[in-house]
């Protein structure tokens, strides 16, 4: 496929920023009269220099163009679409892709030599078989082109095409005059390495400053729609109800007690069974284990935490939810000859689960934890005649500890926030009960069924993923930077 | 040298408290303590001295087995303490740790409170039947230790937050609440002022009357006042051993005689 106009727009940046990498570098050389111990800086430095100029500012001005020009035409181009066409055609976004579409249709019934530019500039809906002429080169329409959508295409085409003629100019004055500028200033004496410098730390601050505005972004968003959620439905009931009842005719009960209740009974469960299993490994690796053992068991556990949560999720569902069943369940079949389990879905059966996936988690961190403890502690204690198991008891232990608790809480807050193993293990009855051989559902399953099928983005039933999402940010956000701060804390204990 | 104090003190006794032959210690390939043979005295005061990294450290570690800590430590020959070949298949090293304690060259506290601390090893080795013998125990090892005015009204404070001198003296309090029969010290005045040092010759010099005693110390003053006998060590050779008042003042090798000049090290 041939290059559009913009593709060659970025190739003439390209080129231009080339060459005037090498303009600048061998100018510099040249001012120094080939010595290159009189430059301030190496000759790279001036032409990474003169890149940059030439290419950040028209590589920018072109971003935000591409950006910019569809929503300004559309914008003009909507003023020629009268009344009649939205009310019927149900929205203007509907309308606008239409003309969208026909524009395409007509660039594209150009390229193929079905109609000459001018042809395609004044042809007339009434006159004019659109519909079959655009038919003709492959792009299907709907129904008959309405005059004015057809008028509003072809000022859209127009609208564009000059748009891109003034941005490639523009962007390609931009470059040369970057290149040319840094080419000028370049001598002896100026200081390309503090400018190139510069220009690394405004990237790198770009990239830092990209990645916390998403954040924010993503937190905002779910602030709006939680706001939105608050307009229709009582507070009072998301955090004091008792129920969750979700009706998707109105009038439901959104409580999210029973849901934090479902959440946390199954996260207790995954910690109780990853937090002693975790730290014995951990024990075992970094305190008796030899090098060969440890280098072999490290790895092999830590392929634990590359499992997808889905696959754990299927796991639980299909093996460890019914061999639960044939335990606790299945009356006189059973292992025990009780009933009391009914489904393979239960709380129980999401605990173990995501308590064998946080495993690997928490003991590779206790076990970097453990590690970071001096070796002169444990000489200390060894040379007043302490065994291995008292001096890992009484003294690395301890000292690890805060490392510990900040690595449980940052387990916690992964088990509060899983989904895919609760989704497949733990059922989706919301209750409060104190038997974990019953299926129960925790906020990020809701969520998830709150927002799959038909929904209508309007009405309280779905405006409580985004309030009960906002809820489970905070929860873990909180976890998380308590966690750290132990974390953090405990590693300046001994430095 | 003119103002060192030397004392000529008479070897109370005359028994072998620890016996090496033939001690060659490896860290991988690094031949760090070439064929050793060494008698220690009871009821004496012996100084390791020598150049740094000549292995005085690795051959003190090697008298209560701390370097089977170490990975890639190897210790070759034989080491008897009372007659028995502590490297044997049979001796507990843990047993045996606690009959010959050690003070570490970098002080090492546990992050606890000064008291449990130096209650540590009376508390694993059983040493005291109720509270207020440990209290007792406690209190005598931190005074013998000279640091007891400094930490009396702070015993719950935390060990690590003593300044270096005084986590010093904590470890060698701590060393010294297990009543080891041989106490081995590397270096522990290195982060001390005079007064505490003297506070801590006095120590060792008490600790003599029943006890043997092994101190690493680069300060030839140090090694004259409290020791009796003097052990120079260079590149992991034991050159010369003797009475220190002998080896201070006619010493038969020439590297022994650079040495205390500060000629070499
Ligand atoms: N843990 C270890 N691993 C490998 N090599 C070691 C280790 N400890 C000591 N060595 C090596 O053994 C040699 C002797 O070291 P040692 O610590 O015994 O010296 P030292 O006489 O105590 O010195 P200093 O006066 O500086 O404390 C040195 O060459 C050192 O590099
Ligand atoms: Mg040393």
């Amino acid at each position: 496929m041939a290059l559009g106009l913009t593709g060659y727009v970025v190739l003439a940046i390209i080129l231009l920023t080339v060459a005037a990498f090498f303009m600048a570098r061998s100018r510099a050389k040249s001012t120094a009269g080939g010595d290159i111990r009189l430059l301030h800086s190496l000759p790279n430095y001036y032409g990474y220099n003169a890149a940059m100029f030439a290419a950040v500012p028209a590589f920018g001005v072109l971003m935000i163009w591409l950006l910019a020009q569809p929503m300004i035409i559309e914008n003009s181009v909507f003023k020629l679409i009268p009344e009649r066409i939205v009310s019927e055609g149900s929205s203007r976004g509907l309308v606008m892709s239409d003309v969208r579409r026909v524009a395409e249709g007509l660039d594209i019934a150009v390229a193929r030599g079905a109609l000459t530019d001018d042809e395609a500039g004044s042809m007339r809906a009434d006159a004019d078989d659109v519909r079959s002429i655009l038919g003709g080169v492959g792009v299907a329409l709907g129904s008959d082109v309405e005059p004015e959508v057809l008028q509003a295409a072809q000022q859209y085409r127009s609208k564009s095409e000059t748009g891109t003629f003034w941005m490639s100019t523009t962007v390609v004055t931009l470059a040369l005059l970057g290149a040319a500028l840094a080419i000028f200033v370049t001598n002896a004496d100026f200081r390309a390495r503090n400018t190139v410098e510069r220009g690394a730390l405004t990237l790198l601050i770009l990239a830092a400053s990209l990645a916390i505005l998403t954040t924010v972004g993503i937190v905002l968003s779910m602030l709006f729609e939680s706001i939105n959620f608050f307009r229709l439905h009582p507070w009072t009931d998301f955090f004091f109800g008792g129920s969750w009842a979700p009706n998707f005719r109105g009038d439901s009960d959104l409580s999210i007690l029973p849901l934090l209740w479902g959440t946390l009974y199954i996260s207790v469960i995954a910690l109780l069974v990853a937090v002693p299993i975790g730290l014995f490994a951990a024990i075992y690796l970094s305190e008796y284990a030899g090098p060969k053992t440890r280098s072999t068991a490290k790895p092999l556990l830590e392929i634990l935490a590359g499992i997808p949560t889905i696959v754990y999720g299927l796991f639980a569902l299909l093996t460890v939810g019914p061999a639960l069943v044939s335990i606790f369940g299945r009356g006189d079949n059973g292992l025990l000859g009780v009933d009391w389990m009914s489904g393979a879905t239960a709380v129980l059966t999401a605990g173990l689960v995501m308590g064998i996936m946080l495993i690997p988690f928490v003991s590779s961190l206790s076990d970097d934890i453990i590690n970071a403890v001096p070796q002169s502690m444990r000489d200390g204690s060894f040379g007043l005649g302490a065994t291995h198991s008292e001096t890992i008891r009484q003294v690395v232990l301890p000292a690890a500890l805060p490392g510990i608790v900040g690595a449980v809480l940052l387990a916690a807050s992964r088990a509060i926030g899983e989904t895919m193993i609760v989704v497949l293990g733990a059922g989706a009855i919301a209750k409060f009960s104190l038997n974990p051989l019953e299926a129960m559902t925790t906020i990020t399953t809701r969520i998830v069924s709150q927002l799959t099928g038909d929904t209508d983005f309007a009405s309280p039933e779905t405006l409580v993923a985004f309030a009960l999402g906002l809820t489970l940010f905070v929860l873990t956000l909180g976890l998380n930077v308590l966690a750290l701060y132990i974390v953090r804390k405990y590693r300046e204990q001994y430095e | 040298m003119n103002d060192m104090r030397i004392l000529e003190r008479d070897v109370d006794t005359n028994t072998i408290k620890i016996a090496a032959r033939g001690v060659q210690v490896y860290y991988g390939d690094n031949h760090a303590i070439k064929d050793v043979d060494v008698d220690i005295q009871d009821k004496t005061v012996t100084a390791f001295i020598g150049p740094s990294g000549c292995g005085k450290s690795t051959f003190l570690r090697c008298l209560n087995r701390m370097n089977d800590t170490i990975d890639i430590c190897r210790v070759e020959g034989d080491i008897h303490i009372d007659g028995e070949d502590i490297y044997d298949k049979r001796v507990d090293p843990v047993q045996l740790r606690a009959k010959v304690g050690m003070v570490f060259q970098k002080p090492n506290p546990f992050p606890k409170s000064i008291y449990d601390n130096v209650a540590y090893g009376p508390r694993i080795h059983g040493l005291a039947k109720n509270k207020a013998e440990l209290d007792e125990i406690v209190e005598n090892a931190l005074r013998r230790a000279a640091i007891w005015n400094e930490v009396k009204d702070r015993l719950n404070a935390p060990g690590t937050g003593l300044s270096g001198g005084q986590q010093q003296r904590l470890c060698i309090a701590r060393a010294v609440a297990t009543e080891p029969e041989v106490l081995l010290m590397d270096e522990p005045c290195s982060a001390l002022d005079p007064i505490a040092t003297a506070q801590v010759e006095e120590l060792i010099d008490e600790l003599r009357q029943n006890y043997s005693v092994v101190i690493v110390t680069h300060s030839m003053q140090q090694a004259a006042r409290v020791s009796q006998k003097t052990a120079f060590f260079h590149l992991g050779n034991l050159v010369e051993y003797g009475e220190t008042g002998n080896i201070f003042t006619n010493p038969e090798d020439p590297r022994t005689e650079s040495y205390i000049t500060g000629r070499i090290g």
